[in-house]
């Protein structure tokens, strides 16, 4: 199949960037989208043109490296995936695809479609964890957990933290990653006594990384690849609230 | 060299005890005067970054990637090994040990392997308490599943996603030290060269991949964690990412590299569908619990499925070949992966293999379905089958999955003593980076109990005693001549690398290397085949000094001239696995030399000659590499035929 690029290049953070097009032929409809732009950047480089930087990784839905916008969606029209696991066959030939970066403040661009999304590795760093320190946990079956409760963990644990839910949200928030951490530890057990600070601490760091106010329209959820559910954002807002009104901490 | 393997005398289960009372402590008031360096953040990086951290060392930590959580470790897919014996099944931690010795067909440590099956049980303790979801009874307490290779319960799991939780656990831990100022990140940074100095590791060269700035890093030890080195063959189900530089460089400075031809082919990925294919998917080998392998009896069915002129489902169940139960009863799918993958190859190579290149065996779920129905097979495998859906575009549920090997993980590495230090002073290696614990063959469900075994519980302790014995004034400062040498060194070789300006892509390169690899020092090899294949590569390593092409520049996010570093590395292991695979003339694991091997096709291990870990070291630019032998000595299980029959 044919189709026709539209791709936002910007050599780095200090230059403005813009659409640039490329077509191209014999596109294989079981290529992955990666692989398409894999054969763009092969073309690129021929040529003695700077290939499209982009980040990946696993190139399996996991690592939660690849981040692009396309035709207006995060990772693409496909619910449920990420930009990896998109396969051309769900475009079709004479197509125009417009590939964009993540667009919020708390992600700056790196180049072409790379951001920076080390702002939920802080966000993470100020409290998404359970203080325990090697070699101090008790036996793993001395706390019984209900699966129903070891299921809701994992519903909000399995984010691979890729930001799309910020991508695909009019204001850029962060709530549907943060609220998925909050959830997922404060469901459990062993995530009880920092449950609080948790909530408080995670929350305003996400504040103060820039990331903008949840308006609920629930765009995060439906574009999650790991199809997140809306419902941790119910509870982190909940978990937060009752941190506040009692907080022993900040 | 005289490789000295520092395994304590004594009695097998009391080796590690007693070891670790051997050791020299540092004093907890001096522990932060000591600077640690730990290269990658997967499960045996980010575990050691973070309780090196917890016990008060000032750490400083690299990943190539843009967050610590996305290293490669998070792919893993079915489960972590321990030996709870949760499932009063008869699991010990001496079965456990016994099973890793065999699976890994007599080819590793007994010290090492006891070591790891006796931590095995704290790290589901540890990752419990950090809140990893694993799957639970409806009783609360933790489930097992089987994996390949043995006949117990023993694998923990959280869905298909163990590899992500556990990861997301140690990366929990790391930004918990992070934010205590314990740890120091450097993400979107490569080591690029290792400083020696009085043979002793004494810290890193990186560049920072968003500015190209090459950067020198000084520290008492050096951590390599930086995973196996799979990407040789181009197309594997590692990360694209992954690649073997710094343990390549490591190894240029004098650090012996280990058993490189003992590489996994992983039984069911999905296979290869084109030319523009740029890596493959692993499904777990958890599907083998519940999946039959099969391909049609005969040629002509086969061909008929391969033309579409024909659906697997049609076929009548006496004219499938389910040839694992056939071969191996008593162990059916659920032999070991090397034995399953050469047994695919097998079939194939007799024409009966389906999907339009006839390069796949089916993995049929339809009994499982019918046994347990739709609603369980959907709630222990439901993501994997997504993700089959996804890439095949076929529903799993109603047609058999095509399945077919591809390289997946290398159990060669550094070499490393029981203290998992390298044969430079002062560098570690750790996890899949190192060669020490799974002989010639891992069995499924143990990467991630040895990255973790290698991080929590075995680096804290041995890295003290080697810390304790030099002081912490033994430390150069980042301006010594050593540190300015191999900074220049490398902005040559980024420099040379930008200055050929050929006209073909470094991932044309890489992709003919990973076909020579993959043809001739793959999933069976001949002494011919291999000659050949040293030729080639050195031909390939020619070709590609004199007319790759790297884009840019070296101040920038380069992400042609990161690849192109990597690929020269990659060649030039490529060319020891080949040294390596010709030396051993003998079949066992994962190393299957046509020559050796049984009337009905099984692996022929040579004993006698072969028992030894091969660790090469370094011979300069186009020398050979020099054989060093460590031989294998086992005093607690008999050497016998590997048998699942």
């Amino acid at each position: 199949m044919k189709v026709n690029l539209k791709v936002w290049r910007q050599k780095n953070n200090n230059t403005a960037g813009k659409l640039v097009e490329y077509g191209l032929d014999n596109i294989s409809p079981d290529m992955s989208f990666l692989e398409m732009i894999d054969v763009l950047n092969a073309e690129l480089i021929r040529k003695g043109d700077e290939p499209v930087a982009f980040d990946h990784d696993c190139r399996e839905g996991i690592c939660g490296m690849c981040s692009m916008y396309i035709n207006g969606r995060a990772h693409g029209p496909q619910t449920g995936a990420t930009t990896c696991q998109l396969h051309m066959r769900s475009f079709n030939d004479g197509d125009t695809i417009v590939v964009e970066p993540w667009r919020a403040r708390a992600f700056p661009v790196i180049k072409d479609l790379m951001v920076d999304r080390t702002a939920f590795d802080r966000v993470v760093q100020s409290g998404g964890y359970v203080s325990v320190n090697t070699g101090s946990a008790p036996d793993a079956n001395e706390i019984a957990i209900p699966r129903t409760i070891a299921d809701e963990a994992m519903d909000a644990a399995q984010c691979i933290g890729c930001g799309a839910c910020v991508a695909a949200c009019k204001n850029a928030s962060a709530m549907l990653f943060v609220a998925a951490k909050v959830s997922h530890m404060a469901v459990l057990p062993q995530g009880q006594a920092e449950r609080k600070i948790r909530a408080e601490r995670m929350v305003a760091q996400m504040d103060a990384e820039g990331f903008g106010a949840c308006s609920f329209t629930g765009a995060c959820s439906v574009e999650c690849p790991k199809s997140i559910s809306l419902d941790h954002i119910a509870r982190m807002n909940r978990e937060y609230l009752g941190a506040k009104l009692t907080s022993e901490n900040v | 060299m005289e490789l000295e393997s520092k395994i304590p005398a004594g009695p097998l289960a009391e080796k590690w005890t007693r070891h670790k009372f051997g050791l020299k402590l540092v004093n907890p008031a001096n522990k932060r005067k000591y600077e640690i360096i730990v290269v990658g953040t997967g499960l045996a990086g980010a575990s050691a970054a973070a309780s090196l951290a917890e016990l008060g060392y000032s750490v400083k930590a690299f990943c190539f990637q843009d967050s610590p959580r996305r290293a490669h470790s998070i792919a893993a897919q079915g489960g972590i090994n321990a030996a709870k014996n949760y499932q009063n099944d008869g699991d010990s931690v001496f079965r456990l040990f016994y099973d890793t010795i065999k699976g890994g067909d007599y080819r590793a440590r007994e010290g090492n392997v006891h070591r790891l099956a006796e931590v095995s049980v704290s790290i589901i303790d540890q990752c419990v308490a950090q809140g990893v979801p694993f799957a639970r009874e409806y009783g609360g307490l933790l489930a097992n599943r089987s994996f390949g290779g043995a006949q117990v319960s023993r694998t923990f799991y959280a869905r298909g996603q163990t590899g992500q939780q556990l990861l997301l656990g140690a990366y929990s831990a790391l930004s918990r030290q992070v934010a205590n100022g314990k740890v120091k990140l450097f993400t979107r940074t490569e080591m690029l060269d290792l400083v020696v100095e009085d043979g002793k590791a004494r810290g890193i060269i990186t560049r920072n991949l968003v500015t190209g700035k090459i950067e020198s890093h000084s520290a008492h030890a050096v951590l390599l964690c930086t995973g196996g080195y799979g990407n040789v063959f181009y197309l594997s189900t590692n990360a694209m990412g992954s690649n073997v530089t710094a343990a390549w460089r490591a190894h240029k400075h004098g650090a012996l590299f280990a058993n490189p031809c003992f590489t996994q082919i992983h039984p069911t990925c999905i296979p290869v569908k084109g030319d523009y294919q740029s890596k493959l998917t692993l499904m777990s080998e958890s599907l083998r619990n519940d999946g039959r392998v099969w391909v049609p009896k005969r040629k002509e069915d086969s061909e008929k499925i391969r033309k579409g002129q024909m659906k697997p489902t049609d076929l009548k169940e006496e004219d499938r070949d389910y040839f694992l139960e056939r071969r191996y009863p008593s162990f059916g799918n659920l032999v070991p992966r090397d034995v399953a993958s050469r047994n695919a190859k097998t079939v194939c190579d007799e024409g009966r293999g389906v999907s339009k290149t006839g390069l796949a065996v089916y993995l049929d779920f339809a009994d499982a379905i019918k046994r347990d129905g739709q609603k369980t097979i959907e709630a222990k495998y439901g993501n994997l089958f997504e993700m089959y859906e996804k890439i095949v575009d076929d529903n799993p549920y109603e047609m058999p999955m095509m399945i077919y090997p591809a390289v997946h993980y290398t159990m060669g590495g550094l070499w490393v003593d029981y203290n998992l230090m390298t044969t430079i002073p002062g560098l570690y290696a750790l996890g899949e980076a190192n060669f020490s614990d799974h002989g010639a063959n891992r069995l499924g469900a143990s990467a991630l109990m040895q990255g973790l075994a290698d991080g929590y519980f075995v680096i804290p302790y041995t890295v003290g005693d080697y810390l304790a014995t030099i002081g912490s004034a033994d430390k150069l400062p980042v301006d010594a001549p050593a540190f300015k040498q191999a900074e220049a060194r490398i902005q040559d070789q980024i420099k040379q690398l930008l200055s050929i300006n050929g006209t073909t892509p470094v991932d044309e390169y890489h992709r003919k290397l990973g076909l020579i690899m993959w043809d001739y020092c793959g999933m069976s090899r001949t002494a011919e085949g291999l000659t050949k294949a040293k030729g080639m590569i050195q031909q390939l390593k020619k070709e590609f000094w004199s007319n790759v092409k790297v884009t840019g520049d070296g101040e920038e996010m380069n992400q042609t001239l990161e690849a192109a570093g990597r690929v020269a590395d990659f060649i030039e292991l490529g060319e020891l696995m080949v040294d390596d695979a010709l030396n051993r003339n003998e079949s066992c694991g994962g190393h299957f030399r046509e020559e050796y091997s049984t009337e009905d096709g099984e692996a022929k291990r040579d004993d006698e000659n072969y028992a030894y870990v091969a660790a090469w070291g370094y011979g300069g630019l186009n020398q050979p590499s020099v054989l060093h032998k460590e031989e294998l000595v086992f005093e607690n299980v008999k050497l016998t035929q590997r048998s699942y029959k």
